[in-house]
């Protein structure tokens, strides 16, 4: 009689309240998930050894030369490189999508092989409320690890230089690390659409890397080489083509995430980068030198921005349709 | 208290030119067993996957307890608990907490979600395990994990689709006793699909047999075999202690007996109408000592066997047809 008075009882209450209760659950659960894996804890470490390496490089090179120096010293931590050490913000630049992958890569197609997915969708749940806490739990990671190292080269940098960074640095580098979570979640995203296009996590995993791979490593070759084939830089004509060269040669990397976020980056953290395009001698005549204000820097990187997270939303988009098109039965 | 609880009409399901599923009516009443039989590959996954709202029907409707599972289906989600053939639980959660999580995505919560976990981890008797990761479990014990997963949402309707997969007899007899308990006591209405039919025969109040996407015959067991042996006739096997040849003489004799066929020791009796009294009756007047005498025709085996076999030629009636056409053309 016991047992019938809760089974009675607990029939009425799932029938109540369930509304947004998968995406909570499943949010909670995949970012225990994140946070007891293996995967992120070697990311994670993989950061932060890296900044520190870039922390290092960035203060040896301002010790060596207090007298060049600019007067934004606190975003030299993010810039500066010294032999052979690149800066925090490129090694940032190269890895950061390591992370998106690997929070990505297998979240779709490891439910399936588990056999988790379809236990899922036989719940009273939305179906896109898989995928969406998927996509979210590792943005929220991202946010995270990003902001983490970020902050704490900031921190370890101030102790040791001393030197507090202006509210105009902080925007600067709050707006810089925004910008990287952005970008990281855009592979995070692509890595999400592979593992609901592939059926092995295996082959999602090749496919994001050697995309990562070629974007960051190969495609400002071959793009040099398809402007140097289009626009000949040799003999007389090679003058006349040096402007329509070099113009589609940026065009063309600028399709390119990991390009796009260079450019971005190196505006966002330099002050004294005044223009992305090609500048003639007649138009900087009469300039006056000095620094771009933050919100004239955010103008600049603006489209940016606008691409970056176009391109984010539409991986994610893209993944979501066909995450929900597709067929349950493995 | 006959009420319907799963309803089909002309429901349908075409992959491009493929037919898995054509014209099915289908009707389950609250409280009752039904197993879905058929070979591998004859639609009866896909008909479960419509039946959740999983998988758009191509044609036709189909409702759980009154609701449409296609246009509503989280309505039915809510009250059908699916158990999938390669059910599988997070590797490296407890099966307690794979369970919490559920209960959690049905909105249970705080004691009562803890109270229904423990009961049901007890009733599949898996208290001692529950708190293991699934990684460690064997295949027996997801399953047993997984019925309490698809009991957390206390359901009306439970689908199983072959439960029965790599499980070894003892842990099929528990699963079949379970699976009876939860018809007869808690009133759930349940469908099986399953292409082992000697387990589903021991617990199914109907079964429905489905061949190439099509559900051939329906209905409790005993009268499937009846009408089997109107339309094929009857089969005996009998022996006898001594003087087998004087067997086969009487047999001959006997004008009902249609046609004799040895088989091991025993002689198959066709005939076409159920001649086991008159049988005896001859044997007891020629003293001979009867052995062993066993109707064959109508058993689930004989049904099962049949019925794939018309499909069979059915089949290959259409592609000799597909042939000629290719050839007329």
């Amino acid at each position: 009689m016991q047992a019938a008075m809760t089974e009675k009882n607990a029939v009425s209450k799932p029938v109540e309240r369930r509304a947004g209760g998968g995406f909570v659950t499943l949010y909670q659960k995949e970012l225990a998930d994140h946070f007891h894996s293996a995967r992120f804890k070697l990311v994670f470490a993989l950061l932060i050894v890296t900044s520190l390496a870039g922390l290092y490089g960035a203060l040896q090179s301002i010790a060596d030369s207090t007298s060049a120096s600019s007067e934004y010293v606190f975003l030299g931590l993010y810039t500066l490189s010294s032999s052979g050490i690149p800066s925090f913000a490129s090694f940032l630049a190269y890895l950061a999508p390591l992370a998106g992958l690997a929070l990505g890569f297998d979240a779709i197609n490891r439910e399936r092989s588990q056999g988790t997915l379809n236990r899922l969708v036989s719940q009273p749940i939305h179906r896109d409320a898989v995928i969406n806490a998927k996509f979210l739990s590792g943005v929220t990671v991202i946010f995270i690890m990003i902001f983490f190292v970020g902050a704490m080269v900031g921190g370890l940098g101030l102790a040791i230089i001393g030197i507090p960074p202006s509210a105009e640095e902080l925007r600067r580098i709050l707006s810089y690390l925004l910008f990287t979570v952005v970008y990281t979640s855009l592979w995070l995203g692509m890595a999400q659409l592979f593992s609901v296009l592939c059926k092995h996590a295996a082959t999602s995993a090749l496919i994001t890397i050697a995309v990562w791979i070629f974007l960051t490593l190969f495609a400002e070759m071959i793009v040099g080489i398809i402007a140097n084939l289009a626009y000949p830089l040799e003999g007389i004509q090679g003058f006349y083509n040096m402007l329509d060269n070099y113009q589609l040669q940026m065009n063309l990397n600028r399709l390119s995430p990991y390009y796009l976020y260079c450019e971005a980056t190196s505006t966002l953290l330099s002050p004294n980068a005044r223009t992305l395009g090609i500048m003639t001698q007649e138009s900087l005549s009469g300039a006056l030198a000095g620094y771009l204000p933050f919100e004239e820097s955010l103008l600049l990187i603006w489209p940016h921005l606008t691409a970056m997270l176009a391109l984010t939303m539409a991986a994610f988009t893209v993944s979501y349709i066909c995450f929900m098109r597709q067929e349950i039965r493995a | 208290m006959a009420e319907v609880m799963i309803e089909t009409r002309g429901l349908g399901k075409k992959y491009g030119s493929f037919t898995a599923v054509r014209d099915l009516n289908l009707s389950v009443q609250k409280g009752e067993v039904f197993g879905l039989l058929g070979p591998n590959g004859a639609g009866k996954t896909t008909t479960t996957l419509m039946l959740l709202g999983l998988t758009e029907p191509s044609v036709g409707s189909a409702q759980i307890a009154g609701v449409d599972c296609t246009r509503n289906p989280l309505r039915v989600k809510q009250i059908v608990g699916y158990l999938p053939d390669n059910m599988g639980f997070y590797p490296d959660m407890t099966g307690r907490e794979n369970l919490r999580m559920t209960g959690r995505m049905n909105g249970l919560h705080g004691e009562l979600l803890e109270e229904r976990m423990d009961e049901l981890l007890a009733r599949v008797g898996m208290s001692q395990a529950a708190d293991k990761t699934t990684s460690t479990y064997s295949k027996g014990m997801k399953q047993r994990l997984g019925i309490a997963d698809i009991l957390m949402k206390d359901p009306d309707v439970l689908i199983m689709d072959e439960p029965t997969n790599g499980i070894d007899p003892e842990g099929m007899r528990e699963l079949m006793l379970l699976i009876r308990e939860l018809a007869e006591k808690d009133g759930r209405t349940i469908l099986i699909s399953s292409h082992q039919l000697h387990q589903i025969q021991q617990i199914c109040d109907r079964v429905g047999i489905f061949v190439h996407g099509e559900l051939v015959a329906c209905g409790d067991i005993a009268t499937l075999g009846k009408q089997l042996e109107e339309q094929n006739g009857y089969q005996f096997e009998i022996a006898v202690g001594n003087q087998q040849h004087k067997l086969r003489k009487v047999l001959e004799s006997m004008e009902q007996v249609d046609r004799l066929e040895e088989k091991e020791a025993f002689i198959l009796i066709h005939t076409g109408e159920n001649i086991a009294g008159k049988l005896m009756h001859e044997l007891m007047k020629e003293k001979l000592e009867l052995t062993h005498l066993r109707k064959c025709s109508g058993d689930l085996d004989e049904i099962y066997s049949l019925y794939f076999e018309k499909a069979g030629e059915s089949d290959a009636g259409s592609d000799d047809r597909k042939k000629r056409r290719k050839q007329a053309g």
